[in-house]
Parts: structure tokens; C-alpha cells; sequence
């Protein structure tokens, strides 16, 4: 074979580049791989009968008369799955004396919340499944339902499970919290309220489960295909390696994906039954009810400050609702915030105490930013109480308070070491873009006017912990799972690259910024990378996607993976050049001889050929370039930034618009800074719909009344005006990419912006605090309009 | 979701289509644009026996002007009553009022026919309905009948259409010339349903409010007229603190429900409000 | 069952259907355009927004029956002669979509908006998109992809 020696170009870097995503051409024109798009030849739809009681004894199902209904193959009542079916998995059990109770994924004996499964029918298409669900008889013996998060600890009140409503209490404590809090100048209490949200990703829930003989692939709408596989196989008995599961294009999870599902095990228990593929594909209000709900907590925050507002310490005592069950990490979702209360802020004494409580509603569990928004939420609403109680501008009080620049890497008092970060730099240029000082011109003139419309600014600077992992931290927090991602790195004979990541995307755009960090690291054009993944059998390993973990983690995976192959290269290359390697030198995508020209060097894809062929090989070189990688960071990642908000809040009805919404975030090195900005802009969105719109609301009985989009309110274009976003960009130490996470950034600062804004609109009107979600009607009472 | 299963039947005139619904009997439902109804039947909150799809049948079709009002046919879509231009030069508070109702698609195929004969106090065009004193012309075996909007709403999602009764259209009076006009639509996101909304057409006369017709959404089971307001405000100088006074007792007479947005006394503080904004926003038009 | 003719992106069909058959099922299921999906049960998410008659409908609130005789196009009958719509080609240079769930409906939503208004606002694309959420994007990006689109659509460097 002859070998031409590729033209060495100077190339531009593709890291930090604003690639145009490689995932959009099919996309755009509807060539998709949605979980309900998938047909198979004699292919049955599953559907479920949820309870419609939120507590309440199942006295008799019968599902015989659904079995007689046209097109029905089969259906199931819980007691029919039996002992087959398992419990659902809680893999962080944060406390040794945890409260873990069963969890069959098809009630059994007792229904917990609205929306349940307690029987299931097979039929030959969804309409005819749909119809049979009306003909199963079953009877409840209503019990009283546990819906008062304070209440539900009462000693009279009526139980979840046998073993008491609290779940389990978890502290957290450093420093003399009460020498802190004695003779403070200055203490500032509130009890705040972070209601209970449904994550609404636009892609309902699907999952098709395909047998073959012993074997089943499991296609799902999940973050977690690789966790799911032995999840899946833990609970239902079927071995691991019989197993695949896939998650083809999935839409959107925002960590309700991040789940192993009463439906995914019951469509797999009821292919296997049957010998036939099974699809379940959720409604809109079957998913509000029964998609694990966010947020939900109950927050008793205290800090302690001097005269002139530097922080002594606080305190945060939380009550957490964990909803009926514990499902895969729900109780570790308040612990992501335990360390985060502190904010950016110095501060001598931390007390955090949570306790987690159960209630006859639909599990909690990860929703974007989990626990952190919380936290961010809590410190940066008192932040503002705390400059208005000494008479000074919120942005000062905070530049007396927070870690500067020179002070990293900083121990915080909740126990985490910051690595790095630019503060002051990020307010500062956020301040500018804002227009800070002429907005406040523009608020004393309304205020002086008395203007119907009050003009409100609000500040968040936020930090917050990501790129989840190391494996070590998470198993001293008691979570089973490991923080390591894995990349393989083939190079394929035509010198074309295939990436193979084990952190599974939904939307972020991971075939690119991976296609940009391997384009950089071989030095091979960005269009010669493909990116594989969220398939078992593809890509074997992995612990898939949340926490703004994939950059941090998989992507610096898929770096490592790319020196490796290097490093197998530049040996083949010695080998063929006769020379040693060391004198090698690696760039634009040859090895040459050091100072030489790149003609003369051996290129990737002469190499990628002259392995596939083998017929020179060094010895003890296998013929494959290809090679894995893990990384497991040391340290999370801490991204950080300030977000100032406009609001204009109608003090006659009470109605608040954004004007004007500025984010400036240091996410660390930039991979695609079109990515970032996408992610930020669709996190601020989010953490506006919990300020302003979300909320899922119960009756007395435990009935959601939010089981729609027409009742629960996510904001549309016509609500939310453009973001206005920069960067400051100080490099993550943690790994050798710099990089730090962003896919929560957005929604954890954007919230206590909101409402520190709708707060500083109406503080002169004796307002101290609107309880989210910010309604108009809430904002009217807050105000005094109510008689 | 699914819906369950109905017999469906597509007339194609007004007498076929009037047979066909009373043959269907009681559960039969007509089916206009089916903005309102089929998310409904998906949701299994209606099990109508047999669809009787109005689409088809072209007396229900098309605007006519017939000296003193306006003849629009029930199937107008939503999007043909903002953009017609006889209803724009007559009745420009349908249109505006229109122009809000849900979103794009919904107002391809929404139309003011089954808008009103859902009769939903939420919806916005009823409160047009009564501030306009349309006057709805309905087909029925038995008769034709011309009913005013003020009998028409009979209490939430009921109206006076008996079960074999078509509404075919609606008389729309022209006001005629000084007339302007505004409506007031509160909710908590653009496409959420009105908290409370205020239909506002007023007669301005020497730089006075001469006269005023106020219809208000989603104050009671039906939708209302702030009559009270009309008459405080006739002669009354377009001045707000006037206004304010005028529509202080904009909530007189109305029973708001209280829901997942807001509770019955917030309503009536939304109703002098917007009444205000509404009127001060048509009077200065 | 009743029997209906409908044209599709060019193609057409004809079909025996449940009457209670919606509109998107019929797409889905029996045509296999999977490219338009469902997202809601009410009519609110506006996902399943297609072209019907030249006008943009939820495809989720249309009865397949009442479709009888109409022209609809889809997300996947946009493009012309293997050419992206210009829509399409301003999402991805803008970014305007992240996993893609709400951007058939979105492109359909925006491409009536352009028919009524050829040179909107940014007020006007916001308020003309109001019938389609998405959960990714903030719409920050879908509405500078509108402009852009607009800006090409009208012979001008977009």
C-alpha cells in the first residue's frame, strides 16, 4: 500500500468554536428516533389503571372482564406479577436508619398516591388497551391521606408506611453555630417555601421492551440506559447480560429520566410473559401525575451577620418531601444542597439538619439543579433581606461577604474546596451589560412617582457543585452509584474516528462538543468524528447524564481516550519511521520527527491503515489504535456567575413581567460556546417557571389538579423576553480540560433572581416576601390589596 | 390520551344535520371546530353516542352583512373573525376579542359557533356575546329560533340549545358610528385561559363617555354584563379617577369561582380593575 | 370506520379510519410520519403542529376523519427538492433547538407565522409562537432562527 503523506494545515482549534450541532440536519427535517416512533411485527400496547385515591386499601381487581374486551391479549392485576415484580430501587440510602419501604412497581395491597399503577391491559393497539382499562373492576377502602409536610410528622397523624412518616434525618454541622448566632448584630430568619414541581420534559415517557428468546432490549425515554440495565435486572431477576437497553432520541429529561420506572420494569415483566414486544407511551396527565415530581421542601433558614453584614454563620433546618416512596435518589436530593447553603459567601459556623418526610403524593426525586436551587434559593433571598436590614445595595453586601479571587482554592465552611472562580470579575461585567446603575435611576424615579408599575431588581450570585462524581465523595455520602465516565475511542481503517461515550445525551448536544474535543486532541477534521452512544450493546459502560456531569466527566473521558490512542500511535509510527519514539513530536494530526516537516511525518489515518492491515507492527503492539478511558475527577466542579433581573410588578393586579434578564456565567474552559449559551437560556427559562408559573397542586384529598398543560403553567415565548448572556471563563482545576458543567447553572441562579427582584419592586411597600410560585394573586396579597 | 368510541355522522346540509342530531339522540354531540371537545374526549371527561360533525354543512358558513347587524355563520374560525373584513369595520370587538383566544392553531379551527355553544364563562367570546347583545339564531326539528345572548348562558358549560338544536349563527348588531372598543384579558400566561377578562364598547360624545356595554369573562357561571358600571359611567367625563369610582362596583351581581389562579375576591378586585384599563383603554382609542 | 382521502407532504392516501382516530394517531401509526409528535393531551404543547389546508392545526385536535379531503403537510414534506426550508436551515445556524422534541411544531407554527407576517417583530414571533412550548431553549435561539428565516425568505442575507 502506498501511504501519502497528508498536508499538514494549520488548524484552528475547534475547542471554544461555535460548532453549528451536528444532531440538528435530521432533527429539523423529522427523521427522529423517539422511543414511540419504534413498530415490530406483532407489537402490543400496554396501558394502566392508576389509582385515583391517594391512600387507600385495595380490597378486589378484577381484570377478567378487560381480558374478554376486543384486542385484548392479556391483563394484569399487581397481585398477578407477584413476588416477580420486585420493589423499586432507592440507591441512596443517606442515613444507616432509613426508612427504605417496599416499592412494588404495581400496587398490591395499598395505593400511596394518585396516579399508581394497580392493573395493566396488553391489547393489539392503544385505542383498544385504553377502552379495556375501563372494564377492570377494582374497589378501594379509602384511608386518610398524608399531605401536610409538617403535619404528616405530627404524632397523631395518620401513616404512609407502618414504620412512620419521617424517612430519616441528616446533619451537617461546622464551627460554633451558636456562639455565631449569640449576640449577632444582625439575624435574619425566613422560612421559604420551594413548592413542589412537575418537570414536564416535552417527550412524554415510551418504553418498548423486545424479546428474543431469554434476550430483551428495553428501548426507553431515559438519562440512563447504562444504570438502568442493572437496575432493571436487580429488580426483575432477568441477568444483566440479557439485557439491552437503548435510549434512542429522547426529549428532554431534566433529570425526571434519571429513574428506574414502575413502567420500564412492568412492560419488561409483560413482554416476558407474553414472548412479544410491549409499548407503553405516557400521556401528558399520566406523566404529571406519575413522572417523579422536583423540589418540594420546606426551608427554616437563619443567618447571623455583623453590623456591616459579614456573615457569622447559619442555620438551615429543612423538611423534605420524599412524596410516598423512596425511588432512586430521592433522599439524596436534599444532601446536593446540604453543601451549598453557603453559597459564594465566607462564613465561621454551618448548621444544616433535613429531614425527610413521607406523604401520600408522587415521589420526589432529581429535577434540574436538585437540591442546589434550593440552596442558591435560601442564601440569595436572605442575602438581599440581609443588605435591606443594614441599608446598603444588595451587590455591596455580597462583595463584603464572598471569596475573592485571590482566596481560591477556598475551604468552605459546608466542607467543599472551591477550586476557582472570578467573582468580582462576573459581577462586574454582568453589572455593565445590566445597566445596574440606570435601572436603579429608573426605580427611585418610579417609586418617587408612585407609579402603578414598579420597576424591581434582582441579584443572584451563585456557585454551585457539579460534574457529579468523584465516585469516592459519592460513597462517602452513602450513594451506591460511581461518579466515573467512560469513552471509547476507535479509529476506524479510513482514519475516520468513532467515539463511543458512556454519558448518554438528551438534547445537550454531546456529539459535538465530543466531536470538538477528539477533533482537537488527534488533530483530525471535526466532520471525521462520530459520536455513539446510549446503547448497551454499543457502548457497554457508563453512568450516563445528570448533574451537569457529561463535560466534566465524560467529556474529559473522551480527551483521555484520544492521548491514549497517541500514545498506541506514535509507537506504530516510531516503528514504521524506524526512530524512537521519543523523538517524535505529535501536531496537526502527524507524528514527525521534532522541527521536521509534517510531510514527512505519518499520519492518523496512515497509521489507522497501517494497523488494520498489520503487515509491520511492532512487537507487542496489538493492530488496534483504539482505546477506553475513565475519568474520575478528585474534586467536583464549581461553575459560578451572577444573573440580574429586571421586573416590572403591576402593583394593581399584582401581574409581574421580566424586562430584562442578564447572565453572566464561568462555566470554565468553553468547548461550544453556542451549547453554553443554549444551556443557560433554557436553564433561566426553567428557574422563571418555579418563580413565576409551576407548581403542582394537590386537593384536600391528594388529587392533583395539575394533571395538564393548560393547568400547569410552563412558560411560553410570549412570557419570557431575550436573555442577555456572558462569560467570565476561569478554568475548573479539576480536570485537564479545564471545563466545568453547565446544565443547571441557569436554573439554579435564575429563581432567587426573580424574586429578589419582585421583592425589591415592592419593598417600599412593606413587601418581604412573595411565596413562589409568584402569582399575581400571591403578589396583590403580599402587596395589601386583599381587604 | 385516547378517546373512547362514538359513531360519527358528517351532514352536509342544515336540515340533514338538524335530523341526524335528533335521530342521535341525547348523548349526541355536535362537533364544530373541536378545539374545546376533543381534548374532552381524549381526556374521557365526555362520552358522546355519535359525533354530528357540523364541518360540512354551508349554512352554518360565511358573514354576511344584513343592514342593522352582521349574520356570521357558527363555523367562523377564530382566525377568520380577527381577519374578515365586515366584522373588522362592524363588530371590531369581536375580532380583537378574538385575536386573544388561545393561539394560532387553536384559531385555524376554533370557531365562534362552538366557542359560545360550550358555553365556557373562561372563554372569552361569551362576555362579547352579552356586552354586544348578539342574538343567536338556532335550528332546531321543531323550530328556528332566535335567542338573545342574555337567555342564552344558562349556568357553566350550559346553554339553551336543547340536544337536538343546532346553533347556526350569530346576529351581530353594528353599533354604528363613535363607538370604540377594547378587551381586557388577565391571565398568568399567553396562553392560559382569562382569569378575569373585561369586553369593553363604549360611545364617546363631546369628549364624554356617552354611553358604555361591559361584558365580563369568567366572573360568574356565565358570562356578565357590569351593568351597574354602564350606567355610573354614562355622561362621565374619560378621566381615571372618574373611571375608578364608576367601576367600583364592577363585581356587583357576579359569583366568581375560585380555582387553581385565583380566589373569588382576587376576581372581583381583577374586575374593577380591568373594567378601568378596559374602558379608559377603548374611550382614549 | 369511515373512508378518507388526505394528501400528505405529496403523497396521497386513502384510508379506511375509526372516526375517534386523531389526526396524529393517523399520521404516526398507520402512515408511519413519525415525524410529528405528540406531546400533550389538550391541545397546549403544540408539538404535533402541522399544515393543514395551508393553515397551521394541532394534529392532535383534529379528528383524522375531519381531515377528509385536506392537503397537510408535515415537518418531513418541509423541505423541497433534498433543499432544507430556509426555517429549518436558520434553526440549526442559530441553534434554535436542543433535543428537537417541540421543533417539528415549532418549525410549522413559525412557518404560518411567516405566511401572515413576512417581516414580524420580535413581539410578533413570541406572541405567534405562544400555542408551542419548549422546555430546552428558553426560546432565546427559535426566536432569532425566526428572524433569520424571515431575513432569507425575504432575499436577504439572512
Amino acid at each position: 500500500m502506498t501511504v501519502t503523506p497528508t498536508p499538514a494545515e494549520v488548524r484552528q482549534s475547534e475547542v471554544g468554536r461555535a460548532r453549528r450541532r451536528k444532531e440538528d440536519a435530521r432533527l429539523v427535517t423529522g427523521q427522529t428516533r423517539w422511543t414511540d416512533n419504534i413498530q415490530a411485527p406483532g407489537l402490543l400496547h400496554i396501558a394502566f389503571l392508576r389509582s385515583p385515591m391517594a391512600h387507600a386499601r385495595i380490597t378486589r381487581v378484577d381484570v377478567s372482564a378487560a381480558r374478554e374486551m376486543p384486542g385484548v391479549v392479556a391483563a394484569f392485576s399487581g397481585a398477578d406479577f407477584g413476588a416477580e415484580q420486585g420493589s423499586l430501587p432507592c440507591a441512596w440510602p443517606v442515613t444507616e436508619d432509613i426508612v427504605i419501604p417496599d416499592h412494588p412497581p404495581m400496587a398490591t395491597e395499598t395505593v400511596r398516591y394518585v396516579g399508581e399503577a394497580v392493573a395493566c391491559v396488553v391489547a393489539t393497539d392503544r385505542y383498544r388497551a385504553a377502552d379495556a382499562l375501563e372494564a377492570i373492576e377494582i374497589d378501594y377502602e379509602p384511608l386518610p391521606p398524608v399531605l401536610d409536610l409538617e403535619k404528616a410528622l405530627d404524632a397523631d397523624s395518620p401513616l404512609v408506611h407502618d414504620a412512620g412518616n419521617r424517612a430519616y434525618t441528616w446533619t451537617l454541622s461546622n464551627g460554633d453555630v451558636e456562639a455565631a448566632f449569640r449576640d449577632a448584630p444582625v439575624v435574619i430568619s425566613r422560612t421559604f417555601r420551594q413548592q413542589r414541581l412537575i418537570p414536564a420534559a416535552m417527550e412524554p415517557r415510551a418504553v418498548v421492551v423486545t424479546p428474543l428468546g431469554d434476550e430483551y432490549t428495553v428501548h426507553t425515554s431515559t438519562q440512563i440506559p447504562h444504570i438502568l440495565r442493572f437496575l432493571l435486572a436487580s429488580v426483575t431477576g432477568v441477568p444483566e447480560h440479557r439485557l439491552r437497553v437503548i435510549a434512542p432520541d429522547v426529549g428532554g429529561g431534566f433529570g425526571s429520566k434519571l429513574q428506574c420506572t414502575a413502567e420500564e420494569v412492568l412492560c419488561l415483566l409483560a413482554a416476558k410473559r407474553l414472548g412479544r414486544p410491549v409499548k407503553w407511551t405516557e400521556s401528558r396527565s399520566e406523566g404529571n401525575l406519575t413522572v417523579h415530581h422536583g423540589r418540594d421542601q420546606l426551608q427554616r433558614v437563619q443567618i447571623a451577620a455583623e453590623a456591616d453584614g459579614r456573615l457569622r454563620g447559619m442555620k438551615i433546618d429543612l423538611l423534605a418531601d420524599m412524596g410516598a416512596y423512596l425511588m432512586l435518589v430521592t433522599p439524596g436530593i436534599p444532601l446536593l444542597g446540604a453543601f451549598m447553603y453557603n453559597g459564594v459567601y465566607k462564613m465561621a459556623a454551618y448548621d444544616f439538619r433535613c429531614t425527610g418526610v413521607f406523604t401520600t403524593k408522587m415521589p420526589t426525586d432529581a429535577y434540574r439543579g436538585a437540591g442546589r436551587p434550593e440552596a442558591t434559593f435560601a442564601i440569595e433571598r436572605l442575602m438581599d433581606e440581609l443588605a435591606a436590614e443594614i441599608g446598603v445595595d444588595p451587590v455591596e453586601v455580597r462583595r463584603r461577604n464572598w471569596i475573592t479571587h485571590g482566596e481560591f482554592p477556598y475551604d468552605t465552611v459546608a466542607g467543599l474546596t472551591y477550586d476557582s472562580g472570578d467573582y468580582e470579575a462576573a459581577t462586574e461585567k454582568a453589572l455593565q451589560l445590566f445597566g445596574y446603575d440606570k435601572l436603579r435611576a429608573e426605580q427611585k424615579d418610579r417609586r418617587d412617582r408612585g407609579d402603578t408599575v414598579q420597576l424591581g431588581i434582582g441579584i443572584s450570585t451563585y456557585t454551585e457543585m457539579c460534574g457529579l462524581a468523584p465516585s469516592r465523595v459519592l460513597g462517602q455520602l452513602g450513594n451506591a452509584s460511581g461518579g466515573w465516565e467512560q469513552a471509547d475511542v476507535r479509529v476506524l481503517p479510513t482514519g475516520k474516528v468513532e467515539v463511543a461515550t458512556g454519558a448518554t445525551p438528551h438534547g445537550q448536544g454531546h456529539v459535538t462538543a465530543w466531536s470538538q474535543i477528539a477533533a482537537d486532541a488527534l488533530g483530525v477534521p471535526f466532520e471525521d468524528v462520530s459520536v455513539v452512544y446510549g446503547d448497551t450493546a454499543v457502548v457497554p459502560r457508563g453512568w450516563d447524564t445528570y448533574g451537569s456531569r457529561s463535560l466534566a466527566i465524560g467529556g474529559v473521558a473522551v480527551h483521555l481516550a484520544c492521548e491514549k490512542v497517541k500514545e498506541k500511535a506514535r509507537r506504530v509510527a516510531a516503528h514504521l519511521m524506524e526512530i524512537d519514539p521519543g523523538d517524535l513530536e505529535y501536531a496537526e494530526g502527524a507524528f514527525r520527527v521534532r522541527g521536521a516537516p509534517a510531510e514527512q511525518g505519518r499520519s492518523i489515518q496512515e497509521l489507522a491503515a497501517a494497523v488494520f492491515n498489520a503487515h509491520d507492527m511492532p512487537e507487542g503492539i496489538e493492530p488496534r489504535l483504539d482505546s477506553s478511558a475513565t475519568f474520575d475527577p478528585a474534586n467536583f466542579s464549581f461553575p459560578h456567575g451572577t444573573h440580574l433581573c429586571a421586573v416590572e410588578v403591576d402593583t394593581e393586579t399584582g401581574f409581574t413581567k421580566i424586562r430584562s434578564y442578564v447572565a453572566v456565567d464561568d462555566v470554565g474552559t468553553v468547548v461550544n460556546p453556542l451549547i453554553v449559551d443554549g444551556q443557560v437560556h433554557g436553564g433561566i427559562a426553567q428557574g422563571i417557571g418555579q418563580a413565576l408559573y409551576e407548581e403542582a397542586v394537590h386537593d384536600a384529598e391528594g388529587n392533583l389538579l395539575t394533571t395538564t398543560l393548560a393547568d400547569y403553567l410552563v412558560p411560553s415565548a410570549a412570557d419570557l423576553p431575550a436573555f442577555v448572556t456572558g462569560r467570565t471563563e476561569t478554568p475548573a482545576t479539576s480536570n485537564p480540560l479545564g471545563v466545568k458543567g453547565v446544565g443547571e447553572a441557569g436554573t439554579i441562579a435564575s429563581t432567587p433572581a426573580v424574586v429578589n427582584g419582585i421583592v425589591d419592586a415592592l419593598r417600599h411597600l412593606g413587601v418581604r416576601d412573595v411565596q413562589m410560585p409568584c402569582t399575581p394573586e400571591r403578589v396583590w396579597r403580599a402587596i395589601g390589596g386583599a381587604s | 390520551m385516547i378517546p373512547a368510541r362514538f359513531d360519527y355522522a358528517q351532514p352536509t346540509s342544515l336540515p340533514q344535520a338538524v335530523s341526524v342530531l335528533s335521530d342521535a339522540g341525547e348523548d349526541a354531540k355536535v362537533l364544530a371546530g373541536g378545539q374545546s371537545l376533543l381534548p374532552l374526549l381524549r381526556m374521557r371527561l365526555a362520552y358522546p353516542s355519535v359525533l354530528v360533525d357540523v364541518g360540512c354543512v354551508s349554512e352554518l358558513r360565511g358573514v354576511r352583512d344584513e343592514g342593522d347587524h352582521l349574520f356570521v355563520g357558527a363555523m367562523t374560525t377564530q382566525h377568520d373573525l380577527v381577519r374578515d373584513p365586515l366584522i373588522r369595520e362592524h363588530c371590531p370587538l369581536v375580532s380583537l376579542t378574538a385575536a386573544t383566544v388561545a393561539d394560532p392553531a387553536v384559531r385555524h379551527r376554533g370557531t365562534i359557533g362552538g366557542s359560545l355553544a360550550h358555553a365556557d364563562p373562561a372563554g372569552d367570546l361569551p362576555s362579547v356575546a352579552v356586552a354586544l347583545d348578539m342574538v343567536f339564531v338556532t335550528r332546531s326539528p321543531r323550530e328556528e329560533r332566535r335567542i338573545a345572548a342574555a337567555d342564552f348562558f344558562l349556568d357553566y358549560l350550559e346553554s339553551a340549545l336543547e340536544t337536538d338544536e343546532i346553533l347556526v349563527g350569530l346576529e351581530i348588531p353594528k353599533l354604528g358610528p363613535g363607538w370604540t372598543y377594547h378587551y381586557e384579558k388577565f391571565h398568568r400566561t399567553a396562553q392560559a385561559w382569562a382569569i378575569v377578562g373585561a369586553a369593553v364598547a363604549v360611545r364617546r360624545a363631546d369628549g364624554h363617555i356617552a354611553e358604555a356595554r361591559i361584558g365580563l369573562t369568567n366572573m360568574a357561571p356565565v358570562p356578565v354584563r357590569a351593568s351597574s358600571v354602564e350606567a355610573a359611567v354614562a355622561g362621565a367625563a374619560i378621566d381615571d379617577d372618574v373611571l375608578r369610582r364608576a367601576c367600583a362596583t364592577a363585581d356587583e351581581g357576579t359569583s366568581p369561582a375560585s380555582d387553581l389562579h385565583a380566589t373569588p375576591e382576587y376576581r372581583r378586585h381583577l374586575a374593577r380593575v380591568l373594567t378601568r384599563r378596559a374602558l379608559a383603554t377603548a374611550a382614549r382609542a | 370506520m369511515a373512508k378518507i382521502n388526505v394528501n400528505v407532504d405529496g403523497v396521497g392516501h386513502e384510508e379506511e379510519v375509526e372516526p375517534r382516530l386523531l389526526l396524529v394517531h393517523f399520521l404516526r401509526d398507520r402512515l408511519g410520519k413519525v415525524g410529528t409528535p405528540v406531546g400533550c393531551d389538550t391541545g397546549n404543547c403544540g408539538a404535533c403542529t402541522i399544515s393543514m389546508n395551508g393553515k397551521s392545526v394541532k394534529s392532535c385536535s383534529v379528528l383524522a376523519v375531519q381531515a377528509d379531503g385536506a392537503h397537510l403537510v408535515t415537518v418531513e414534506g418541509l423541505a423541497s427538492n433534498g433543499d432544507r426550508h430556509p426555517l429549518q436551515k436558520a434553526f440549526h445556524e442559530e441553534h434554535g433547538l436542543q433535543c428537537g422534541y417541540c421543533t417539528p411544531g415549532m418549525l410549522m407554527a413559525a412557518l404560518d407565522l411567516l405566511k401572515e407576517n413576512p417581516d414580524p417583530a420580535e413581539e410578533d414571533i413570541r406572541a405567534g409562537l405562544e400555542g408551542n412550548l419548549c422546555r430546552c431553549t428558553g426560546y432565546v435561539n427559535i426566536v432569532r432562527a425566526v428572524q433569520r428565516a424571515a431575513r432569507e425568505m425575504a432575499g436577504e442575507r439572512p
